[in-house]
């Protein structure tokens, strides 16, 4: 046993063979390890991020995190490639359900992978979390205090993020839910109407709304960083990860 | 929150980016997220040159305070210029 880590960029094919930056991070021992896709926030590919994709790698999985924003340009910083993509609307859901498929078929091919795939994502990666784990044969999903699945967006918004909830019965794996009490985006009330379509569905999810925590609790290189509530929600992902994703 | 909200306007004139400097054609103001600023949500505002592709940008974010005194200051320092001076259709006023 080793806590030796590889971590760095590399390519993987995404929606209809795009060729997509991602940083991937794998524990050097001999495994055999889970896999993760991390899905990162709207503001992009960031640091913040990629040290959530070492984070796991540390607990001993494989873990990548595609640039969504790959598209926007080879070279471009991912603040940039962010903006650009937000302009054009954010990313098209089969774009990323694509997206995701070509990441976790990276990790589905590395030597002393067991062919568990989980996928995580925080705010916007949090809808999408819930969209691939209903769109594609996934092992484990957690979704952090992504809006929109259950109710649509104000009219105003120019997002192409409709609500998801229709497609709960396909969800094709247990989900881990991570919320704020304080959040807007979803509201405790969102989250308390998804909980309750999953349980009439008999599908296996575990929510936790956490009080003193709003939007974004978790990112630790902003104001609303919450360490009692983060700290508890990184010993819930790794439980259900543990769970759901050893050999 | 992530409000996604954007507006957009076409403008005219330069900006000065991480390259150097660049003509920009389209302007965005949005209330999200910021990057770089230490606040859960600023005052976004991109100036680019589509054209030139996701890096001719430049990127400012404020806090809310900070963009309405902005706003204020455009304004005062256009109202105490003469009229059209800066106008695209060329100034005419006395120098």
């Amino acid at each position: 046993m080793t806590d030796a880590m590889w971590a760095g960029t590399v390519a993987v094919t995404g929606h209809e063979g795009a060729d997509l930056e991602a940083y991937a991070a794998r524990p050097l021992d001999s495994g055999p390890h889970g896999g993760v896709v991390v899905i990162h926030h709207m503001p992009g590919y960031d640091e913040a991020t990629k040290e959530i994709v070492r984070k796991f790698a540390a607990h001993g999985y494989a873990a990548i995190c595609p640039n969504l924003y790959s598209r926007e340009g080879a070279g471009v910083s991912p603040d940039d490639q962010a903006a650009a993509a937000r302009a054009k609307g954010g990313v098209p859901d089969e774009q990323l359900v694509g997206d995701v498929a070509g990441a976790a078929a990276y990790l589905r091919g590395l030597e002393h992978a067991n062919g568990r795939i989980g996928v995580i994502g925080y705010c916007s990666g949090g809808r999408q979390t819930f969209l691939a784990a209903c769109s594609l044969q996934l092992d484990a999903a957690v979704d952090c205090y992504g809006a929109f699945v259950v109710t649509p967006p104000p009219a105003e918004f120019p997002l192409k993020a409709g609500p998801l909830i229709s497609r709960a019965s396909d969800l094709s794996c247990p989900l881990l839910g991570l919320f704020g009490a304080d959040d807007k985006f979803p509201s405790p009330e969102e989250v308390a109407e998804l909980d309750a379509e999953l349980t009439k569905l008999g599908k296996e999810h575990e929510f936790h709304v956490f009080p003193d925590a709003g939007h974004a609790f978790f990112s630790v290189d902003r104001p609303n960083y919450r360490p009692a509530a983060a700290v508890e929600g990184w010993k819930k992902v790794f439980g259900f990860f543990g769970r759901h994703l050893a050999a | 929150m992530c409000t996604y909200l954007t507006e957009k306007i076409r403008i005219d004139g330069a900006a000065k980016g991480a390259s150097g400097w660049f003509t920009v054609t389209d302007g965005m103001v949005y209330i999200d997220h910021p990057y770089h600023a230490c606040q859960e949500h600023t005052v976004n505002i991109d100036l680019t040159n589509p054209a030139e592709g996701p890096s001719a940008r430049v990127a400012i974010e404020l806090t809310e305070e900070a963009a309405l005194a902005l706003v204020d200051a455009i304004h005062r320092a256009l109202a105490a210029a003469p009229p059209g001076l800066a106008s695209a259709a060329g100034g005419s006023a006395p120098a």
